[in-house]
């Protein structure tokens, strides 16, 4: 089950003809799959892609009705596979992930795939993770279109548009053979709008029936001669075919005037920045209506040299606005002007920046910019020669602190480190890599544990050059979520095979936490349509890996560093496993939350644990922070006018996990923490035993301060 | 045809399309987990159902997990039928109408990255702080200052509305999304009544009344802004000094010793005499006041008692210090069971079981040890292996229950022998030795001096913590002894503590420190 439920969503799924969908664009595309017919649906969730596997996933029932069959893939390379239905059969097809990691994962399918050529429409449909709120290395997935020769579309950013690119998309691969990706942005995905819905559309085949008439061709397998056959294909038909479809469709737009010796060619994603960005200079309107020619590219490839001339013709110089680098689309256009014995200057990286996002200020500096010189009428007078007159800003920037993401209050990884933070103290730093997922928050600090990231499902095999051991016993860091991805094979045998004398710690919390709660194979949830319990551990013996040790409360830290401390100096040979479970906060909260408060309406005993910190007693050091960072352990400045230093102090968002007492106890900190048991609905023996504990102390205590001052702040 | 006459002639400069004005930017900073994403929804529904067209994005992703957002919202007024505008997809620097920010710093980082200028931005910040990890791991006091941020807002904001709408929430029973929802409402920056919003809080249908009760509240904040009065808030009154008679007079008489000190003296030695007095007796508060004295015979008007103020602040620290019956007194009288229940708020219907965790360690017991046979003890490695096979653990007490609340009981009531215990002795010697070190400079270098009693505050926490801070103690007045002549050595001794108060290895004081011998 995922972090939200969907249910509400998949009611939008079913709207009909004439209807409104309002709603995000990752939505909206899932709509538009359904509204094209598609047969079969697969992927691998993560930003900013995650809604639309969960959608699907909450929309069982309606799949069903529609005779489609969705797949949560192991990964984005079992994803990209799942296409292969498209390759014989007129099915239509659509997978997802994210960019460029996602991508990276698939290319070996995708570039199979565009070799042999499809039948039925095929669409990836690509998250691009680019820019702010990306979390992975700033690169383009436009690269691999080139490569293998896929086409590749990059709608307008809004409802209507990125709907209708999906219907061009799957139309675009069946009229030329060829997979395509639609590639939408981040906040493409996030953006919220309207569409006109349409009808769903049963597949014209569906998969059960595909296989009830199995079909082969073996002109379609990527073997010699066929490959060769397949290359010239791409070339001669796929190709021309392609560049055919998008002329006659127009899925290309040009805006604006004919006449004017200047123009625009963007990215369809850069459309609405560009609009921003003219509208600022006074040469757009509300709508969108342009004073200079925009020739924007929804098919970011393969490129139209006729239709670019066409756009060129009469025009002294256009500016190529491309995101990303490097520039392969600049450097495409540049290539048809200079073929075409073109006198059009072509203006791009240099006036905009070769690296980063294009902000609002960048798009607006560099559009103006490429006016000023090339077209300085156009601009209004304050631009021309603006009259700096801004009042002075104190600069914040050495007040402010990042605030970086990290684990979450109550998070079942923080024990984890501490206890890795712990054993550090005692045996020196430690060679570490991790993957990916929530656990690599633990780079930051207060943890400051692992060194590097390799990818999803290769923490452990980023050290297979230590495997060989050494003084020290090299550690790798990995989650269920990625052991199941990749790890197992890529990482696990790995280890097994080459004998390593490495340490490995699964960080198993029953989900695909960072992706936003999906269930896994060792997921511990009922899942009616997929198999979970499948335990870590017995994949691991299953391998022949023998030093396996589960931990099921990670919370207990002192246990945590005892086993973490046995890995690294029992004398075993072969690999040493860790897996540490316990359940991910957010996805327990969300799920046990409700069921509390209604056992407490309701009359049932419920102990609600929350953790304090006795003021009186901390000295404020900040210690027990540099083994949490939780976001629930604050400081506090006191109104004691003897103390310096801010105290610990935990507020109402406390769920009691424990990480607290028990990194006070593991690491001998001060005996500040308490935690607070509050019992709903105490049984009638529990509450007169309670009085009568109550009477006995409070008697005692009375006794005493009767003996002495009391000043009325202390305790 | 030239490309000047083209310009002029097909393209005559113009102004910004007038509607343009009526685009509405808003953007929302604020930290995962504070529901940026429900204020958002609220803001998008409200304006859709007011006849206007309106787009939203985020950049979610890692939202929920504790990091910076941003969240972004465009809207206009648009008829059935028009075309839609073009909207952007995210916040330009220059070009934000609204900027609500869910937190202090996040409202500093909107000013840094361009929302907020003062030709058209109305800021609305909550003044509360979420600490970043940075801010709270540091071991002395590394929490950013809001004072600057809202003084670079007042310059930034074309209006700034400033108001803890957390706590405003909380005490509402909601949360700071709804509170900022309501500052929006008051702040009348959108064109909607407050119905229109009250309306799409209800149609979410979550947390309905709750909501609209923070709302109401902060709306009202927002909308009637007090100004922030300059003046300092009123002094905490001082509670009463109560108990028996005997010791009332007793105190009475400490009390008029203080009295007689200096004013600035005075200020610092009130709550020094209540803390060493509380933390054992009245003799005691005798002795903190004889020490006291010491320095003061040192110092003059001249100075401002700058000394002796330092020196009544820091003594008291230093008398005052943690060992194992303090604690067991603290967590053990009747003002702390009343404390926790409420700020657990604990119904009468409601039990409370109590847990506390200790981890004793052979130190702490050698410490309750008489001097003599302590400092025996403590030197024999065997004999501490042993009391550590014994002790060394940690142990969780529920002092609700009577045989772990008796033992605490016991324990804390150990102040009657606390004076002839090894750390007792250990713990007075340090004392000397300190306030010796410091006084010794009072003639050549005051300012020296009572930097070096600033230097105490190095010493603090329990175990390893401590041994760090009597290792960064030691090391800080080392250092300053070596350049004790020099006429900045009381900067340098500020620098040096201040260093190592960084970082908790002391990287920052070695870097100090390798500076000093530089030139020492």
């Amino acid at each position: 089950m995922a972090e939200r439920s969907f249910k509400a969503e998949v009611e939008h799924l079913r709207k009909g003809a004439g209807e409104t969908f309002t709603g995000e664009g990752i939505l909206a595309i899932t709509k538009a799959l359904l509204e094209n017919g598609v047969g079969y649906v697969g992927g691998y969730q993560g930003a900013p892609i995650s809604h639309l596997m969960d959608v699907l996933a909450d929309a069982e029932e309606l799949l069903g009705e529609l005779g489609i069959r969705f797949e949560a893939n192991a990964n984005e390379a079992a994803a990209a596979a799942m296409l292969a239905a498209s390759v014989h059969y007129p099915i239509r097809g659509a997978v997802t992930f994210k960019g460029s990691v996602g991508v990276n994962v698939a290319s070996d399918a995708l570039a199979n795939l565009s070799s042999s050529g499809v039948n039925g429409g095929a669409l990836v449909i690509v998250g691009e993770d680019y820019g702010e709120g990306s979390s992975i290395m700033q690169e383009r997935s436009h690269a691999f279109a080139m490569k293998s020769q896929f086409w590749l579309l990059d709608p307008r950013p809004n409802l209507p548009c990125i709907t209708k690119a999906v219907k061009d998309g799957f139309e675009l691969s069946e009229a030329s053979n060829t997979p395509v990706m639609l590639m939408v942005r981040i906040r493409s995905c996030h953006v919220t709008g309207s569409f006109e819905t349409r009808d769903n559309q049963r597949p014209t085949l569906s998969v059960k029936d595909a296989l009830s008439n199995p079909q082969s061709d073996f002109a379609r397998v990527v073997l010699p001669p066929m490959s060769f056959a397949h290359e010239q294909d791409k070339i001669k038909n796929r190709w021309p075919n392609a560049e055919k479809f998008i002329r006659e469709r127009g899925l290309n737009e040009v805006f604006g005037p004919k006449t004017v010796p200047v123009g625009l060619v963007l990215q369809g994603g850069m459309y609405n920045g560009v609009i921003r960005a003219l509208q600022r200079l006074g040469l757009a309107d509300l709508h969108g209506a342009t004073e200079v020619p925009l020739y924007v590219l929804n098919v970011t490839y393969p490129l139209l040299a006729a239709e670019f001339l066409e756009f060129c013709e009469g025009k002294d110089q256009v500016l190529v606005i491309e995101e990303g680098q490097p520039e392969f689309i600049e450097q495409q256009l540049t290539t048809y002007l200079y073929r075409a014995g073109s006198t059009v200057k072509l203006r791009g990286k240099g006036i905009l920046p070769m690296a980063g996002e294009y902000t609002g200020q960048v798009m607006l500096d560099g559009i103006t910019a490429f006016l000023k010189e090339a077209a300085p009428q156009m601009l209004p007078a304050l631009v021309r020669a603006p009259n700096e007159d801004k009042p002075q800003i104190p600069d914040l920037t050495k007040t402010v602190p990042i605030r970086p993401p990290g684990f979450c209050t109550g998070c079942p990884e923080r024990p984890i480190f501490a206890a890795m933070k712990l054993v550090q103290k005692e045996t020196g730093k430690l060679q570490i890599s991790a993957d990916i997922g929530c656990h690599l928050f633990a780079a930051l600090p207060p943890f400051e544990i692992g060194g590097a990231t390799m990818g999803y499902g290769l923490g452990p095999a980023a050290n297979a050059a230590f495997d060989g051991g050494g003084e020290r016993r090299p550690v790798a860091i990995i989650g269920d979520g990625g052991f199941w991805h990749n790890g197992l094979s890529s990482s696990f045998t790995n280890m097994a095979f080459n004998k390593s004398d490495g340490v490995a710690v699964i960080v198993d919390n029953y989900y695909s936490a960072a992706t936003g709660g999906q269930d896994i194979m060792s997921s511990r949830a009922d899942n009616p349509t997929k198999a979970t319990k499948h335990p870590i551990t017995k994949a691991l013996k299953g391998i022949g890996i023998d030093w396996v040790r589960q931990v099921d409360r990670t919370y207990d830290v002192g246990h945590m560093r005892d086993v973490l401390r046995e890995a690294l100096t029992t004398d075993a040979p072969g690999p040493k496993v860790i897996v540490a479970s316990s359940e991910c906060m957010l996805n327990k909260q969300r799920r046990e939350k409700p069921l509390a408060a209604k056992a407490i309406k309701e009359g049932r005993r419920v102990e609600a644990p929350r953790f304090g910190v006795d003021e009186d007693v901390c000295t404020g050091d900040h210690a027990c922070i540099r083994l949490s960072g939780c976001p629930s352990l604050s400081v506090k400045k006191l109104d004691d006018p003897l103390r310096d230093d801010p105290v610990a102090s935990i507020d109402q968002s406390c769920v009691g996990c424990g990480n607290c007492g028990e990194v006070a106890d593991a690491a001998v900190l001060c005996p500040s923490f308490y935690r607070a048991d509050v019992i709903h609905n105490p049984s009638k023996w529990e509450t007169r035993l309670a009085a009568f504990r109550a009477r006995v102390i409070g008697w005692l205590q009375a006794r005493r301060a009767a003996r002495r001052l009391d000043f009325g702040g202390a305790a | 045809m030239t490309l000047h006459d083209a310009l002029s002639g097909a393209l005559p400069a113009r102004s910004a399309d007038p509607r343009l004005s009526g685009i509405i930017k808003l953007a929302i900073l604020a930290v995962g987990g504070q529901g940026g994403g429900v204020l958002t929804g609220w803001i998008e529904d409200l304006a859709r159902s007011n006849g206007y067209a309106a787009q939203a994005t985020s950049v979610a992703g890692v939202a929920q997990r504790t990091g910076a957002t941003v969240y972004y919202i465009e809207m206009a007024p648009h008829r059935v039928g028009d075309p839609m505008p073009v909207f952007s997809l995210m916040p330009a620097a220059g070009d934000v109408d609204i900027m609500i920010a869910a937190e202090m710093m996040e409202a500093g980082r909107s000013i840094i990255r361009g929302f907020v200028t003062p030709d058209r931005t109305t800021l609305i910040a909550s003044t509360h702080r979420a600490l970043a990890v940075s801010e709270k791991m540091m071991p002395g006091d590394g929490i950013a200052s809001s004072e600057e941020v809202m003084a670079a807002a007042g310059i930034a904001a074309q209006r700034f509305i400033a108001a803890d709408f957390d706590a405003l929430a909380i005490a509402n029973g909601s949360v700071i999304s709804a509170a900022l929802f309501g500052a929006l409402a008051g702040s009348g920056a959108l064109p909607f009544d407050r119905a229109a919003y009250e309306a799409a809080i209800r149609a979410s249908g979550k947390g309905v009344e709750g909501s609209l009760r923070a709302f109401g509240a902060a709306l009202d904040v927002a909308a009637n802004p007090v100004a922030e009065t300059a003046a300092p808030k009123p002094k905490a009154a001082v509670a009463e000094v109560i108990g028996p008679a005997r010791l009332r007079a007793a105190w009475d008489t400490l009390a008029a010793r203080v009295a007689a000190l200096p004013a600035p003296v005075a200020e610092m030695a009130l709550p020094g005499l209540r803390k060493v007095v509380d933390y054992q007796d009245i003799a005691y508060g005798a002795e903190y006041l004889d020490l006291l004295a010491t320095v003061l015979v040192q110092d003059s008007a001249t100075q401002g008692w700058a000394l002796s103020r330092e020196a009544a602040k820091y003594i008291a620290n230093a008398m005052a210090y943690d060992d194992i019956i303090r604690v067991a007194d603290l967590k053990t009288r009747g003002r702390r069971f009343d404390r926790i229940r409420k700020e657990m708020r604990v119904k009468e219907t409601n039990l409370l079981h109590l847990t506390e965790f200790f981890h004793p360690r052979a130190e702490e017991i050698v410490g309750l040890f008489p001097a003599w046979l302590g400092a025996k003890v403590e030197a024999d490695p065997k004999w501490m292996a042993r009391l550590d096979r014994l002790f060394n653990k940690g142990r969780r007490l529920r002092t609700d229950s009577l045989r772990a609340f008796l033992t605490l009981h016991l324990v804390g009531g150990l102040r009657f022998w606390r004076r002839r215990t090894l750390r007792h002795a250990q713990e007075q010697a340090h004392l000397a030795r300190w306030l010796q070190t410091a006084l010794a400079e009072t003639a050549r270098n005051y300012d020296l001096a009572v930097e070096l009693i600033r230097c105490r505050r190095l010493i603090k926490g329990y175990s390893d913590t401590h041994t760090r801070g009597q290792s960064k103690f030691d090391r800080v007045l080392t250092a300053t002894a070596q350049i004790a002549a020099r006429p900045d050595a009381a900067d340098w001794c500020r620098r040096l503590r201040e260093a190592a108060l960084m970082d908790e290895e002391g990287k920052a004081l070695d870097g100090a420190i390798a500076t000093i011998r530089s030139f020492a």
